[in-house]
C-alpha cells in the first residue's frame, strides 16, 4: 500500500523492501517456513522466536517528516535500527541515498553512520565523562576532525539548539530537556542527510515535550534534514508527520497522511487509535462535503478543499449560505453550518463516524 | 526457614510432605544407619598413604628436571625468572628510595589521588612501618605486593575487558573463575612451589593468582554496567569498536575499574601473610612465625603494619577513583613532597633511626598473658562447652561413621536443597577425598567448619536483622563492617589467638569474626530490599513486627540470605584451614607441615586439593538452594 503513495520511489532517501527481523534462535529457518506468519504468541510457542519486524516496505522522500508510530514491542524501535544494521536486520533491502545497507561492508557502514544517518535515543546516550562542547563534538571526533575544527562547529550546532553557554557543563547538570537538546546537537553535527528519532520525547515531561516538538519542527524548517521519527504517542506523531506508518506486532497496518489515518482508518485498530483525535483538527472539508441539495443556493463563500474543519468555522459563521469546497477551479461539494457542527460533535468521542466517511 | 512450608510440585499420586520431613527422614535414617555400622568402613588417617607418596616422587622428578624439561626450559623458567625479576626490580627501587625518600613518595601519590588528606595518611602510614621497627620487612611486602598486583592488572584488566564486552567469554570464563574463588588460599601455594620453587618469584605469582579473579570480575563488570544507550549512541555515529572502547567504555567505566584495583590490592595484600609459608619475604614471615609460636608480641606489630599498608593503599585507591582531574596545585605540591623525601634521604641516616622506634613486644605478651588468666575462666568456658557440646560429638560422629553413610547423607541432603547434578558433584569431591587419603582429617576440617558456619549464620543473621530493623543500630554497625571487611583475614587471627591459645577454638573463633561481616551486610540488604510497598501493605493490614518480619521480610529476603549462607560458608572454610597454623589440626595443619618438611610435601599438596574439594562440595550443597523457586 506505501508503493503507490510515494510514487517518486526514484528520488526517496530511504527505501525499505520486505525486511524481516526475527530474534531468536535459527531466525532464518523460522523465515524460511511457513511459521514467519503465525501470530506472535504460536510464534513463541512453536519456534521460541520473536517477529519484531515483519515484512516491512516504505519509502521516505527527501526533506520529509516520516513517523513510525505504535505501542511498545510493535517492533518500531527495531525497526529504525535496522535502517543503520544498529540491530541486523533478518531479511529484506535497506537503501540510504540509493546504497544498498544490506550488503555494505563495515567500514563502509561506519562511513554510512558517519556523515549520512546520525540518531537521537530516548535514553539521550549522552557520555556522562564529557563536557556538553564534547558530547556534541563526539561524532566529529570519531571521523577524525581536528580539535579546532570540530569545537568550531559544536559551537554553531550549541547555538542552533538554543544551549550556548552550557558548553563546559557536565550532563549530569543538565534538565532532561536542555540533555535531550545535547543529544540532537551531536546528532546535528555531523551534518547527516537523514536524522533517525527513537521515541526521543518520550522521557519528557510534557510541557518540556512540546517545547522541543517545537524545537525540532524549526529545526527541519532550517536544516531541511530528512526525518524519520519514532513515537508511541498518536498527538506527536500528528503534529510532526507528514506521512505517518502505524505499526502492529512488527506490520506496518497503515500508512498515510494524517488526514487519512483519522478520516479513512483500514481496519478496527487503526480506527481504535485515532478515536479520541479532534477530528475537525484533523480533516479537511474535502471529508465532510457533499453534493449540493437542489434547492442550495450555491452562492456562499468558497474555500479550498485541503483547509482543516476548523478553520471554516468563521467562513460558515459570518454566511448562513453554504460553503462551496473547491479544488482548483472544481467544485468538489458543499458544507453547511450543520455539516460542520456534526464533524465538531464528533470530537467529542461520539461513535457517529463512519458514515460520514463513507461520503468522503 | 521457618517460613510457612510450601509443599513441592509433587507428581499425581504422592502424598505431600513438607519439605523439612525429607530432611527429617534422611536425619532418621543416617542415625539408624550409623547404629548399625559404626566403627565399620571408617578411613583413619595414614601419613603414608599412596597419593603422598606419589607427589613426593613427582615432586623428586620434577625437582631433577628442572633444566630438561622442556616446559620448564622455555616456559615456566623464564615465568619464574621474569617474576623474580620484577619483584627483585622493586624491591632495589624502593629500598634505593631510602626512608625518607618512599615517604615522600607516598605523600606524593597520596596527594595527587587524594589532596592533602590523603597525603598525610599516607606519609603517616609509612613513617609508622618505621616506627613499629618493621620498614624494611614493609618494603620488601610492598615490593611483593606491587609486583603482583601490577600482573594481575595487565593480565586482569584486558581479560575483563574482553569478558565483559562478549557473552561467550563470559560463559567460558565464570566456572573458571568461580573455581578459583572457593580455593581457600593455601590450596594454591602447593603447586606453586612445584613449578616456581619457594621464595619470592613463586610467592608473587600465588598472590597473582589469588587476586586476579577479583580482577577478571569487576573489570568486567564495570564494562557490563555501561549504559547500552551510550553505546549505541557511539556506534550509531559511525565509531569503531576501538573508538568506543576507548571513549566510551573505558571512560564510563573508570571509578569501577579503579574498584577493581582497589579491590585486587585488597586481596593481594590478604595473600601476601599467607605466602610467607612458601618465605614469601616481608611482614608475612613475622606473623607467620608468630602464630606457630603462638606469640601475639611478635606478631602484633606486623598484623598492625599490615592493617595501615591496607587502610593506606584503600584510601589511597579510592580517592584516586573518585577524582575527576588533578589541578595544577597538586601536580606541584606532589612534586615537592617527593623532592623533600628525596632529599632528605641523602642527609638521613639509611635505617629507620633507632631512638624513633616502638616496641611493644613485652606489654603485649604481658597483657596477653593478663586476659589469658583474668578471663580464663570465661574464655575456657566458652572453649570446653564448645567442644564437648558440639565439636566432639560431631567429630566423633563424623569419623567413626562409616564413609559410605556419610556420603549418602551428603548426597542426600545436596539432592534435597539444590538438585541432581550439584548432589553428584558435591558426592564426586566427598569420594575424590577419601580416594586421596584424607578422609579422616577431611571429616576433622568439616567439623570445624560446620560449627563455625552454625555460629557465623546465627550471629549475622541476629546483627543483619537487628540492623535491618533500627536505623541506629545500623548507622553504628555500618562502619565497623567495612573496617573489618578491609582487613586481610589474618589480623583476626590475633585476638583469637590472645584470648584461647592455639586451639581449634581459636580458628573457629577467627572464622565467625571473619565471615560475620558479609552475612551481616548481605542480610540486612536482603531485608532492606523489600519493596516499601509491599511493607506498608502488611502493615495497613494490622501485622505486628514479628509477623511483618516472619511473614514477610525474612520469605522475600530468602534469596540474600541464602546467598548470605553460601558467601559465609566459603569464607569460613578459608579462614579455618588457614586455623591449621593455631592449632585447628585437621587438612590445615597438613598444608602447612607439607611447606615445613619436605617429606609431608605430597600430604600437604593433597591436603591443599581437599580442601578445595571440600569447598566445592559446601558450595554444591548450598549454592543451588537459591535456585529454587521462590515461595
Amino acid at each position: 500500500m506505501a508503493a503507490e503513495r510515494s510514487s517518486a520511489s526514484d528520488g526517496a532517501v530511504i527505501e525499505v523492501a520486505g525486511l524481516w527481523k526475527i530474534f531468536g534462535p535459527r531466525s532464518e529457518r523460522v523465515l524460511a517456513c511457513s511459521d514467519k506468519d503465525l501470530d506472535p504468541a504460536a510464534l513463541r510457542e512453536k519456534t521460541g522466536c520473536t517477529a519484531a519486524v515483519r515484512n516491512v516496505s516504505f519509502q521516505v522522500r527527501p526533506g520529509e517528516v516520516f513517523v513510525v508510530m505504535g505501542l511498545s514491542g510493535s517492533g518500531k524501535s527495531t525497526l529504525v535500527r535496522c535502517l543503520t544494521r544498529l540491530i541486523e536486520p533478518t531479511a529484506g533491502e535497506i537503501r540510504i541515498g540509493g546504497e544498498d545497507v544490506g550488503s555494505a561492508s563495515p567500514a563502509r557502514l561506519r562511513e554510512l553512520r558517519r556523515h549520512q544517518v546520525s540518531m537521537v535515543f530516548q535514553h539521550f546516550g549522552l557520555l556522562p565523562h564529557r563536557r556538553v562542547i564534547d558530547n556534541i563534538a563526539y561524532g566529529l571526533e570519531i571521523q577524525g576532525m581536528a580539535r579546532a575544527d570540530r569545537y568550531r562547529r559544536a559551537r554553531e550546532i550549541l547555538t542552533l539548539v538554543g544551549l550556548d553557554g552550557h558548553a563546559d557543563s557536565y550532563p549530569d547538570q543538565l534538565s532532561g530537556g536542555m540533555r535531550q537538546r545535547v543529544g540532537l546537537a551531536r546528532a546535528l553535527a555531523v551534518d547527516p542527510q537523514v536524522m533517525l528519532f527513537d521515541e526521543p520525547f518520550s522521557a519528557l515531561d510534557p510541557l518540556i515535550r512540546r517545547d522541543m516538538q517545537a524545537e525540532v519542527m524549526r529545526l527541519h524548517r532550517e536544516v531541511g534534514k530528512t526525518m524519520v521519527f519514532i513515537t508511541h504517542d498518536l498527538s506527536e506523531a500528528l503534529k510532526l508527520g507528514e506521512r505517518i506508518a502505524i505499526m502492529r506486532d512488527g506490520s506496518i497496518v497503515q500508512l498515510g497522511t494524517a488526514e487519512e489515518l483519522v478520516g479513512a482508518p483500514v481496519d478496527d485498530y487503526v480506527a481504535d487509535f485515532v478515536r479520541d483525535v479532534p477530528r475537525s483538527h484533523v480533516l479537511s472539508l474535502r471529508w465532510i462535503c457533499r453534493d449540493p441539495e437542489s434547492d442550495e443556493h450555491l452562492d456562499g463563500p468558497v474555500l479550498p478543499a485541503d483547509m482543516i474543519i476548523r478553520d471554516a468555522i468563521p467562513a460558515s459563521t459570518a454566511s448562513a449560505r453554504p460553503i462551496r469546497v473547491v479544488q482548483g477551479d472544481e467544485l468538489v461539494g458543499v458544507v453547511d453550518r450543520v455539516d460542520i457542527l456534526t464533524a465538531m460533535t464528533s470530537d467529542a468521542g461520539a461513535p457517529a463516524v463512519h458514515a460520514e466517511k463513507a461520503s468522503a | 526457614m521457618s517460613a510457612p512450608a510450601v509443599p513441592v510440585t509433587a507428581p499425581q499420586g504422592t502424598l505431600r510432605l513438607p519439605r523439612w520431613a525429607v530432611l527429617a527422614g534422611i536425619a532418621v535414617l543416617f542415625t539408624v544407619g550409623y547404629l548399625l555400622y559404626r566403627g565399620t568402613g571408617t578411613l583413619p588417617h595414614d601419613d603414608e598413604a599412596a597419593p603422598f607418596l606419589f607427589i613426593n616422587d613427582a615432586r623428586e622428578t620434577i625437582d631433577a628436571g628442572r633444566n630438561e624439561n622442556p616446559l620448564f626450559l622455555y616456559l615456566i623458567n623464564y615465568l619464574r625468572l621474569f617474576t623474580a625479576g620484577l619483584y627483585d626490580l622493586l624491591e632495589v627501587g624502593l629500598t634505593a628510595l631510602g626512608w625518607p625518600g618512599l615517604i615522600g613518595v607516598m605523600g606524593a601519590l597520596g596527594w595527587l589521588a587524594g589532596g592533602w588528606r590523603i597525603a598525610l595518611l599516607a606519609a603517616a602510614g609509612f613513617v609508622s612501618f618505621g616506627v613499629l621497627g618493621l620498614w624494611e620487612a614493609s618494603v620488601l611486602t610492598l615490593a611483593l605486593i606491587v609486583a603482583a598486583v601490577l600482573l594481575a592488572l595487565v593480565v586482569g584488566i584486558p581479560l575483563g575487558i574482553w569478558t565483559g564486552g562478549s557473552a561467550r567469554v563470559r560463559r567460558l570464563i565464570t566456572p573458571v573463575l568461580d573455581v578459583m574463588q572457593i580455593m581457600p588460599t593455601f590450596a594454591y601455594l602447593a603447586p606453586m612451589v612445584l613449578f616456581f620453587q619457594i621464595g619470592p618469584a613463586s610467592a608473587t605469582v600465588a598472590t597473582l593468582i589469588y587476586a586476579l579473579p577479583v580482577t577478571i570480575r569487576i573489570t568486567a563488570l564495570a564494562i557490563e554496567q555501561v549504559s547500552p544507550t551510550a553505546i549505541e549512541a557511539s556506534a550509531s555515529l559511525g565509531a569503531t569498536r576501538r573508538q568506543t572502547l576507548r571513549k566510551v567504555q573505558l571512560p564510563m567505566a573508570r571509578e569501577t575499574i579503579a574498584l577493581a584495583i582497589n579491590q585486587t590490592i585488597m586481596m593481594a595484600l590478604s595473600m601476601v601473610v599467607i605466602a610467607a609459608l612458601i618465605s614469601a619475604p616481608g611482614l608475612g614471615s613475622d606473623i607467620v612465625r608468630g602464630l606457630s609460636r603462638a606469640n601475639v608480641g611478635f606478631m602484633l606489630p606486623a598484623g598492625v603494619a599490615i592493617v595501615i599498608m591496607a587502610i593506606v593503599l584503600d584510601r589511597m585507591t579510592m580517592a584516586a577513583a573518585r577524582r575527576r582531574v588533578s589541578d595544577r596545585v597538586s601536580y606541584v605540591a606532589a612534586g615537592m613532597l617527593a623532592l623533600a623525601g628525596l632529599a632528605l634521604a641523602a642527609v638521613l641516616p639509611a635505617e629507620f633511626p633507632e631512638e624513633w622506634r616502638i616496641s611493644f613486644a613485652g606489654p603485649v605478651n604481658d597483657a596477653v598473658t593478663w586476659a589469658k588468666f583474668s578471663w580464663y575462666d570465661v574464655t575456657t568456658a566458652i572453649k570446653n562447652i564448645s567442644s564437648e557440646a558440639l565439636l566432639n560429638p560431631l567429630q566423633g560422629l563424623l569419623t567413626s561413621a562409616p564413609w559410605w553413610l556419610v556420603a549418602a547423607a551428603v548426597l542426600a541432603v545436596a539432592w534435597w536443597s539444590s538438585g541432581v547434578r550439584p548432589a553428584l558433584t558435591a558426592l564426586g569431591c566427598l569420594v575424590a577425598i577419601a580416594l586421596l587419603g584424607l578422609w579422616e582429617h577431611g571429616m576433622e576440617t568439616l567439623t570445624t567448619v560446620l560449627v563455625a558456619v552454625a555460629l557465623t549464620l546465627l550471629i549475622g543473621l541476629l546483627l543483619g536483622i537487628a540492623a535491618a530493623r533500627s536505623l541506629r543500630f545500623s548507622a553504628v554497625q555500618r562502619p565497623l563492617l567495612d573496617a573489618a571487611q578491609t582487613m586481610p583475614a589474618f589480623v583476626y587471627l590475633l585476638p583469637a589467638l590472645a584470648l584461647f591459645g592455639a586451639t581449634r577454638f581459636t580458628a573457629i573463633f577467627a572464622s565467625v569474626i571473619y565471615a560475620v561481616p558479609p552475612v551481616a551486610r548481605l542480610v540486612e540488604e536482603g531485608i532492606r530490599g523489600v519493596p516499601p510497598t509491599v511493607v506498608e501493605a502488611a502493615v495497613s493490614t494490622g501485622s505486628t513486627s514479628g509477623q511483618l518480619l516472619w511473614k514477610v521480610q525474612l520469605p522475600m529476603a530468602r534469596r540474600a540470605i541464602l546467598l548470605a549462607a553460601n558467601q559465609g560458608i566459603v569464607m569460613t572454610l578459608a579462614m579455618v584451614v588457614v586455623g591449621g597454623l593455631v592449632g585447628a589440626g585437621g587438612l590445615g595443619y597438613d598444608v602447612v607441615s607439607g611447606f615445613v618438611q619436605r617429606t609431608d610435601f605430597g600430604m600437604g599438596f593433597t591436603a591443599g586439593v581437599a580442601t578445595v574439594l571440600l569447598g566445592i562440595m559446601l558450595d554444591r550443597i548450598t549454592q543451588g538452594a537459591d535456585r529454587r523457586p521462590s515461595p
